[in-house]
């Protein structure tokens, strides 16, 4: 089982939808985020200029500069590569935020580090992430990559895409469809 | 106390018990947001009830889940409704933040002047105000009748307002949503066809090979099912065409974006109109069949060729015309969307004509991938009395001057509210619920000159909003999340009915609209218009009038009701049009007969000044007018708007991005906050986009005061629409000021 994600910037209006689902869904406190919207304006007004958007969170690594960071064993993988943080091991020594390529860890105002977990307890139940599950274009995809029937099975396969931050080696799996 | 009356009351009496209330509610949040992740065990003791969305006029069906202790945690959409396919849009997923909201109005108030002189809210029971309002309402109808007060209005609370003031003898209600925002477009289709668009637009997108926006910016306007159907055209390899200043989301996943120069869309529409009968592109059978004046319309359009258009647009003529033979190739699977906010130049419901003319050159209207005729199941209305007939009405002030206003206008209202306004139809007192009049309506000076004629001005809010602050009442409401309202049974695809009940008790001393509604009625003496004990028994009544009943409803949210009726004209299909020829009229006879233009003109409108740019305003996806800057959720996403300069006009003025600017506009007003400079190469550079709905200046909203420019106060320059009254908005300019500007204090009273 490998749990990956697949993000339309074709279909992405920006919406944050997925940023206050993920609030909802998660009890993140207001004024903190575990996905969030990036902007990314290309070319001149008016003949090349081309924009689309991105919803980013953590890239749930395959090779987790973070995990290994980690003085504690607080930051962990689990079953289907779902990166997650143990908050009561976690010390907010923040190493595995300035090891992370993405930006995607934020110290909690309750003192430890957080950070996207797949929404694995919904995952557990068969469902979909909150933000997948919320986003209005279906841009969100989810699924599991060792199953070749899965929504992101198929939609990477049928799509061309690229990664964030290749060159850093922590083979990501956020992938953005072009 | 007459000259200033309407002091604008920043700061109220509504401290002590608000805040101990305000504190107590904020523990609860902290207390939900600290809980740490619910595990899936506790969610399966979470209950649910049902709801549909009031943050927006979309009206989402959605499922309201509480935990044990009866805590809102969270919103999601009913899978089974047409306007939210399961899916709320980040206002509606947010919508919990308007409960929670600490600001909110927690007690009735009533002006009074202290013993200092000074102006302040006082805190008062609900007894109080209802006794207020109704001692002053029954004053206004004995001095001068019933029908001298006005009633303004949006969304669900509306309705049991309206039924309030029917009873007491007047009909003199209007909406913003009409002359401020979607009223052209009805007119202009209404002419057409003879049926407006209604909401949701029947718009078939899902089935569309072609989608034509003129800045209609949808994704920034986040109709959520709308957003949904061009998700799944984009996957049909539908085409899309924007025409738009600014590279908005849907242009910039358009096929073609055509860059307008701003007021100049009437010059596209008829080039395009041009293209498609003169290199015969347009649906001759359907023309044929279903439409009037035709070569009327040939013959009007004969000399307005893309290089013509391209002259004024500064588009491509080649643009032009190759959008025109792609929309032709995908007909009549191809619509021009009518949009919604169309208030824009004055000559509004004719560019809307426009649009509708070109729908029916594609053979669009009644056809798949075009526009479907929307089915509705209507909910009969609870029986009461009949209404007394009042000896005026808004129709009698309005039709002679705008004679296809359909409904009540604002404008006309306030003209009406106005001191030198013939006193056999002034207006002397106003009721508001769910509208921030003054955010909502341009003109200020205006506003407050209509304020101090008013003997009485109710508001009735959940939000302590500008328009509070100039209230002699203020009514809190409860929030969508708390409330009974009347079922959502608009047109769609399919008929459904939606139901809305409170998912958990009010929150301070807040009332649903429907219980202020009877409890003011009941005090007017109006005891026979509500013979009911409350909505509970009025929609189970409705519901079972449908074949279902509340307790059905509770359970399932939504309805759905086999009308069995068309959606879609049927090959060949005779069919009357509600127009004086019963056919699409290409050529207006109406408009013909009552002195308009029967057939759509180019018109040039005002260009901007040297060192002005044009002012184009819009939406934020996360954002509902005015209204939700304060949601703590939804502030969270986004928190104060930009000015969107083009990189080559912002060099000229040193302006970088984040440069915090002042905007001026053409008459000499300057905005009150300042916000930061957004240089973007997505926007012309002879133009400025604004999002609308921010730089509230009300302290009482402590999230969203000071944060960004209001757009409102800079619109003065207002061009009405001669036919249906509507405020043409986008004829303002505006130029930066780099440095603090001195502000005259408050406005005149």
């Amino acid at each position: 089982m490998r749990y990956a994600m697949a993000m339309d910037t074709r279909k992405c209006v920006g919406c944050g939808d997925c940023v206050v689902a993920c609030q909802t869904e998660n009890d993140v406190p207001i004024g903190y985020c575990r996905d969030w919207i990036v902007e990314a304006v290309q070319g001149t007004y008016p003949d090349t200029v081309q924009m689309h958007f991105k919803s980013e969170r953590c890239n749930h690594c395959d090779n987790t500069p973070c995990v290994r960071t980690c003085p504690t064993g607080a930051s962990h993988v689990i079953e289907g590569g779902i990166v997650k943080v143990t908050p009561n091991e976690c010390i907010g020594c923040g190493a595995c935020i300035v090891s992370c390529p993405y930006n995607a860890r934020f110290v909690h105002p309750e003192g430890y580090i957080d950070k996207c977990t797949f929404c694995d307890h919904r995952v557990a139940l068969g469902q979909d992430t909150a933000c997948v599950a919320v986003c209005p274009t279906d841009a969100l995809i989810f699924g599991d990559l060792d199953d070749a029937k899965s929504p992101v099975s198929i939609a990477l396969k049928n799509n061309e895409w690229y990664v964030l931050a290749p060159e850093a080696g922590t083979k990501p799996q956020l992938y953005f469809l072009k | 106390m007459k000259t200033t009356r309407r002091e604008f009351i920043k700061i109220s009496g509504m401290t002590a018990a608000g805040a101990a209330i305000a504190g107590t509610v904020l523990g609860q949040v902290q207390k939900a947001t600290t809980a740490g992740n619910e595990s899936a065990e506790d969610e399966h003791e979470w209950t649910r009830t049902p709801t549909y969305c009031e943050i927006c006029f979309w009206k989402c069906a959605g499922w309201v889940y509480k935990n044990k202790e009866g805590q809102i945690k969270k919103i999601i959409g009913n899978v089974n409704d047409h306007h939210a396919r399961g899916k709320l849009c980040p206002r509606g997923t947010g919508g919990i933040g308007s409960y929670y909201d600490e600001d909110r109005l927690k007690k009735p108030l009533i002006r009074k002047v202290n013993e200092e002189g000074k102006q302040e809210f006082v805190e008062v029971e609900w007894d109080e105000a209802i006794d207020f309002i109704a001692k002053k309402m029954k004053g206004i109808k004995k001095k001068y009748g019933p029908e001298h007060m006005a009633l303004f209005i949006h969304g669900a609370p509306g309705k049991h307002f309206e039924h309030l003031f029917a009873a007491f003898g007047n009909e003199n209600h209007a909406e913003p949503a009409y002359a401020q925002c979607a009223g052209p477009r009805e007119a202009g289709f209404f002419a057409t066809y003879g049926v407006g668009v209604g909401s949701p637009e029947p718009a078939d997108m899902q089935n569309s090979k072609c989608i034509i926006f003129i800045g209609n910016h949808i994704g920034e306007n986040m109709h959520n099912s709308f957003v949904q159907e061009v998700s799944l055209a984009i996957d049909n390899g539908a085409k899309i065409i924007v025409a738009d200043p600014r590279l908005s989301t849907i242009a910039a996943k358009a096929t073609h974006w055509l860059p307008i120069k701003p007021a100049t869309d009437m010059a596209l529409l008829l080039a395009w109109m041009h293209v498609l009968i003169y290199d015969n592109l347009y649906d001759k059978e359907y023309i044929d069949r279903y439409a009037f004046g035709f070569d009327q319309l040939k013959d009007h359009v004969k000399n307005f060729t893309p290089e013509w258009a391209s002259g004024i647009t500064t588009l491509d003529p080649e643009l032009i015309r190759k959008s025109a033979y792609e929309m032709a190739a995908a007909a009549p699977a191809a619509v021009i969307h009518p949009g919604r906010h169309t208030t824009w130049y004055g000559d509004d419901t004719q560019r809307l004509r426009a649009i509708a003319i070109i729908n029916a050159l594609l053979g669009a209207w009644g056809r798949r991938g075009g526009m479907y005729i929307g089915v509705r199941k209507k909910v009969p209305k609870f029986p009461t009395i009949k209404y007394p007939h009042p000896h005026w009405s808004w129709k009698d002030i309005t039709k002679d001057k705008y004679k296809n206003a359909a409904v009540g206008i604002t404008n006309v209202l306030l003209d009406a509210s106005l001191p030198d306004y013939p006193k056999e139809h002034q207006i002397k007192g106003w009721f508001i619920a769910g509208t921030s009049f003054i955010n909502s309506i341009p003109d200020r000076k205006k506003i407050f000159k209509a304020m101090e004629n008013q003997e009485l001005i109710v508001v009735v809010d959940t939000m302590p909003m500008e328009m509070t602050g100039y209230a002699d009442v203020v009514l809190p409401e409860t929030t969508y999340l708390e409330r009974y309202d009347y079922a959502r049974d608009g047109k769609n695809r399919v008929a459904q009915v939606a139901f809305r009940m409170p998912a958990t008790e009010p929150l301070y001393d807040s009332k649903p609209a429907w219980w202020i509604a009877r409890k003011l009625g009941m005090k007017l003496g109006l005891n026979n218009y509500f013979p009911w004990r409350d909505m509970e028994e009025v929609l189970d009544w409705q519901f079972k009038q449908i074949g279902s009943s509340l307790e059905e409803m509770k359970q399932i949210g939504v309805k759905t009701v086999d009308s069995g009726e068309d959606i879609y004209l049927r090959e060949g299909e005779d069919f009357e049009f509600n127009t004086n020829t019963g056919k699409i009229e290409l050529y207006s006879t109406d408009f013909a007969e009552k002195g308009y233009n029967p057939l759509p003109t180019y018109t040039k409108h005002e260009e901007a000044p040297p060192g002005y740019y044009y002012f184009v305003y819009g939406r934020a996806p996360m954002h509902t007018f005015g209204r939700t800057q304060n949601n703590p959720n939804l502030n969270d996403l986004m928190d104060t708007n930009t000015v969107w300069i083009n990189p080559k006009t912002a060099k000229l003025w040193g302006i970088e991005n984040g440069t915090e600017i002042w905007l001026q506009n053409q008459d000499g007003i300057i905005s009150e906050f300042s916000t930061k400079a957004r240089v973007t190469e997505r926007i012309r550079p002879d133009s400025v986009y604004l999002v609308h709905g921010f730089g509230h200046n009300r302290n009482l909203l402590k999230k969203a005061f000071g944060k960004g420019i209001n757009d409102v106060p800079l619109i003065t320059n207002i061009k009405v629409d001669p036919i249906m009254g509507g405020t043409g908005m986008r004829n303002n300019f505006v130029t930066f000021l780099l440095e603090k500007p001195i502000l005259k204090e408050e406005v005149e009273s």
